[in-house]
C-alpha cells in the first residue's frame, strides 16, 4: 500500500464522518467530495472501494439507524423521526426501514428501549448491514417468505 | 487482584506528528520519550492523570512484517485500526473552544447526551477520540 492511498482513505473517512453527523442535512454526492476533496465521480469510486459500499447506501443506513435509535428510546411519532433523521417522504422512509431492518418502524419500535451506550458506540454497531439482517431477524420471527426482504 | 491500567497503546503512523496533536493540541505530556532501538518508546499522559499512559507506537520493521505495517496502516487509515480514547473534561464547551483556537479539524459540536456533554474527533491518522463532560452520577 502507498502513502498516498493512506491519504485517501482518509479523505474518505473524513466524508463517512460527514454523515455520520450531518444526516439529518440533505447531503449529496457533490458535497461530501468537497468535504474529500476529490471530484465527484472519483469519490464514489474511491468510496466504494474504501468501505465497500456506496457513499449513498452507507448514508441511507446511517439514517435508518438513527431512525431504529429514535424509535426506541423516545416518543416521537414516525412521521417526526422519517424527517428528523433526513428523510423527506414517509413513504420512502417506511419502504427503505422495512427493506433493511426487515420489519416496519412501527413493529421495530415494539423491541423496547436500548441500553444507554455512548453514542459513537451505539453508532457503529446498530447501523443496519446486509451480513447482519439474519441474526436480527432470528431475534424476532417474521413472517416467512417475503420475497421484499430478500 | 488487579489495581488500574497504567498503559494502554494507540497505532500512531509518525511520532513526531502524533505528538504535535497529542501534547501540542490535547494537552498531553511527554511521559517517556526513548530511542529503542529501531523504535522510540512514545509515552504520553495527561497531567491530571499521570498513572494513566498512552504508548504512541508506529506499525513498522521489526515489530511487525513490511505488509502487516501497510494492513495496520490501512486499517488505521480507514477508522478501523481500533484506536478510540474517551476523554472526560470539566467542560466541554470550552474545551471545544479552546481546540478549535489552536486550529484542530473539529467536525462536531459538543452534543447534550443521557451521560453528559460530547463531541468527536479524529487524531491525524484516523484514531477516534471523544471528549466529555460526564453528568456526575446521583450517588456521587
Amino acid at each position: 500500500m502507498s502513502r498516498a492511498s493512506e491519504d485517501s482513505n482518509r479523505r474518505m473517512l473524513r466524508a463517512r464522518d460527514e454523515m455520520d453527523r450531518s444526516y439529518a442535512e440533505p447531503l449529496d454526492v457533490p458535497a461530501l467530495a468537497r468535504v474529500a476533496h476529490v471530484s465527484e465521480a472519483h469519490f464514489i469510486r474511491t468510496f466504494r472501494a474504501t468501505f465497500g459500499e456506496t457513499p449513498h447506501r452507507y448514508l441511507q443506513r446511517r439514517r435508518v439507524e438513527r431512525a431504529m435509535f429514535l424509535l426506541r428510546s423516545t416518543d416521537r411519532t414516525v412521521t417526526d423521526i422519517c424527517m428528523a433523521v433526513g428523510f423527506s417522504s414517509l413513504g420512502t422512509f417506511s419502504r427503505v426501514f422495512a427493506d433493511v431492518v426487515g420489519e416496519p418502524p412501527s413493529v421495530y419500535r415494539r423491541r423496547g428501549p436500548l441500553a444507554p451506550v455512548p453514542s459513537c458506540f451505539g453508532m457503529r454497531w446498530l447501523r443496519p448491514s446486509e451480513k447482519a439482517r439474519p441474526s436480527e431477524r432470528s431475534a424476532v420471527p417474521e413472517k416467512p417468505g417475503d420475497p421484499a426482504r430478500s | 487482584m488487579l489495581t488500574s491500567i497504567s498503559i494502554t497503546s494507540l497505532y500512531v503512523l509518525d511520532q513526531d506528528q502524533a505528538l504535535d496533536f497529542y501534547v501540542g493540541k490535547l494537552g498531553f505530556e511527554v511521559q517517556t520519550d526513548q530511542q529503542f532501538g529501531p523504535m522510540r518508546f512514545l509515552t504520553v499522559a495527561l497531567p491530571s492523570d499521570p498513572g494513566h499512559a498512552v504508548l504512541l507506537e508506529r506499525p513498522a520493521p521489526p515489530s511487525v512484517g513490511p505488509e502487516v505495517a501497510d494492513q495496520v496502516r490501512e486499517l488505521v487509515t480507514k477508522g478501523a485500526g481500533g484506536g478510540h480514547l474517551f476523554l472526560t473534561t470539566d467542560d466541554a464547551h470550552k474545551a471545544h473552544a479552546e481546540l478549535k483556537e489552536k486550529g484542530v479539524d473539529l467536525p462536531e459540536e459538543p452534543v447534550v447526551q443521557p451521560y453528559g456533554i460530547d463531541f468527536g474527533l479524529r487524531d491525524p491518522f484516523g484514531n477516534s477520540v471523544r471528549i466529555a463532560q460526564m453528568t456526575p452520577s446521583p450517588t456521587s
